[in-house]
């Protein structure tokens, strides 16, 4: 598989012509945007906690297909999950994109979401990918604006 | 010492005639860049409006600078020194003639069009500024020419109009001509749009403007390396241009000024070299262009970028507009065959750059997928993002021209453009 292959996997492409759970979510508890200044891209995440468990999770924004691929990844994948396992998530996806090393533990753990790991050739991409999930650090850290910079 | 010769000057077509064409084939192998290839493929380079690629005459006249002539300018009595110094003004005068100037003194050497845009506002704009004064841009420019303007507005509680731009990304010059009235301390106006392509009508718009009494700066970071440019001829009180989208090195650039406006300016920055005497007390200040040039300039860049206005004379400026326009019409050609492309602006006078969106294609993936290709565009807002809000868009791909460039290149944008679309649908 060429690295444009393996960057833009069919799940990348389809969560970008079909992002999930994109549209507003007015009874959210948190929210952030995310803003990348070097291309204007913003998307926008917002979580419903209740007990510590995110229970639902939306965002909106526009964005390249890396990064709407992977605010609807995101969000299919912390649907459900508690706190603890959010900022273990996040973690996880810091390491994925950003690992130079042939094995990734964390693929395992990440589902669908592991289809981001082709981004990790692409060192200007890594803040698509990142966006969404910045955000939702973000939010959960209840700040409102936050940039890749 | 070596007294060696700068190096040759460029190939050119052979005669004066403005009719002449240019020797692409030549022409692209005094640009080493060019020949390079990643992952197998040749580069395609199509992001001139970013930076242009250097020519040999200039990357061997910064060396030959470094390796042999060397020395700090307006200080030594000795020999090397005032080498230096002879090619600093010589480069200076070079560069003032290239682009009309009366006097080399109107002709101050800044890092870039950003930097003189910046003094232009503090030096001339700033102090003249009352409230309830206004100052009008236009909405087709880059940040460099907006938001130095916008600040020094808000500080001086002063008006910031912009000029609107109509949905082909021509200037509304109606509207614009209402902004400007007797409390428009200035105009600043782009020459050529790096984000569409536009070329304004600056001579028309400066006679507007000096009929109601504004002095105008123009932009022309775009314009200078795709048309001739005669500062005399457009009238324009100030211009602004950067060196390296001039096929010379970055960090150099220039601003022109009108030597009655620039001698009337408070200095930008102080410091050494800018100085007539200093006391404990006060300072006195030399004139243009020394005034605006504190501390050791970029001296290697200004002899490099005068080096590069060698070799574009050598082209030839007409040759080079003749050129550029007809691959840029290749190109708008060949991108409206395209299903699903969609070109950004559709102005009066086109020159350089064609911006474009696809439909399901975000600019930033359109930007990878070419780059896969070894194909070299620029993919965002440009910087110039009240512009892009005004086409109610994000952001654009965009392929910018150079002499340089080829039909069998713009062939390639389009095969990899009809890859990206494959690709997503």
């Amino acid at each position: 598989m060429s690295d444009l292959e393996d960057l833009y996997q069919e799940i990348i492409l389809d969560h970008n012509r079909r992002p999930r759970n994109f549209g507003p979510l007015p009874e959210a508890t948190h929210h952030a945007e995310g803003h990348n200044p070097l291309c204007g891209d913003h998307i926008k995440v917002l979580l419903r906690l209740e007990d510590d468990v995110v229970r639902e999770v939306k965002f909106e924004g526009e964005g390249c297909a890396i990064s709407k691929a992977s605010a609807s990844l995101m969000t299919t994948h912390l649907k459900g999950k508690k706190l603890g396992a959010v900022r273990e998530a996040f973690r996880a996806i810091n390491h994925l994109l950003t690992s130079q090393e042939d094995e990734i533990p964390e693929l395992e753990t990440l589902g669908d979401v592991a289809a981001l790991q082709g981004v990790r050739r692409y060192p200007v991409r890594v803040k698509c990918a990142s966006l969404a999930w910045h955000a939702a650090d973000a939010a959960l850290d209840g700040v409102v604006e936050t940039t890749t910079e | 010492m070596s007294r060696t010769q700068p190096p040759p000057s460029p190939p050119s077509s052979g005669s004066a005639s403005a009719s002449a064409e240019l020797n692409v084939a030549r022409i692209r192998e005094e640009f080493p860049i060019l020949a390079s290839s990643t992952r197998g493929k040749p580069l395609v380079y199509l992001d001139n409006a970013a930076t242009t690629q250097k020519p040999r005459q200039v990357l061997e006249t910064l060396d030959h600078f470094y390796r042999l002539e060397n020395a700090n300018i307006h200080r030594g009595v000795y020999y090397l020194s005032s080498q230096a110094t002879a090619s600093y003004d010589r480069a200076r005068a070079r560069i003032a003639k290239f682009i009309g100037a009366r006097f080399p003194e109107e002709v101050v050497f800044v890092r870039g069009a950003t930097e003189a845009v910046n003094l232009v506002a503090h030096s001339f704009a700033r102090p003249r500024l009352r409230p309830g004064d206004n100052i009008v841009v236009t909405h087709l420019e880059h940040h460099a020419n907006f938001v130095p303007w916008q600040q020094v507005c808000h500080e001086k509680q002063a008006e910031f109009r912009v000029a609107p731009v109509t949905d082909a990304g021509d200037l509304d010059l109606g509207a614009l001509d209402r902004l400007l009235d007797d409390r428009t301390r200035i105009l600043a106006l782009v020459h050529l749009s790096n984000a569409l392509g536009t070329v304004n009508p600056a001579e028309k718009i400066i006679a507007l403007a000096h009929a109601k009494g504004v002095p105008v700066l123009l932009d022309a970071a775009q314009s200078l390396p795709h048309l001739p440019v005669d500062v005399g001829a457009l009238g324009c009180d100030f211009l602004v241009a950067s060196g390296h989208k001039l096929y010379g090195p970055t960090g150099i650039g220039l601003l022109y000024g009108r030597l009655e406006h620039l001698d009337s300016m408070p200095p930008y920055q102080t410091g050494g070299d800018m100085i007539e005497l200093v006391s404990i007390d006060q300072t006195t200040f030399q004139k243009s262009p020394a005034r605006f040039e504190a501390g050791t300039p970029h001296i290697a860049g200004a002899v490099g970028l005068a080096a590069a206005v060698a070799f574009l004379e050598a082209l030839g400026l007409e040759a080079v507009a003749r050129r550029e326009d007809a691959l840029v019409s290749e190109a708008v050609a060949r991108l409206e065959g395209i299903p699903g492309l969609t070109i950004v602006g559709r102005p009066e006078r086109r020159a350089g750059a064609v911006s474009f969106v696809m439909d399901g294609i975000h600019p930033h993936d359109i930007g990878t997928i070419l780059d896969s290709e070894n194909v070299a565009i620029r993919a965002g807002h440009h910087c110039a993002q009240p512009l892009m809000r005004r086409l109610g868009l994000n952001a654009t791909a965009r392929a910018s021209f150079s002499f340089y460039n080829t039909a069998e290149e713009v062939a390639a944008l389009e095969a990899a453009l009809r890859k990206a679309r494959s690709l997503f649908h």
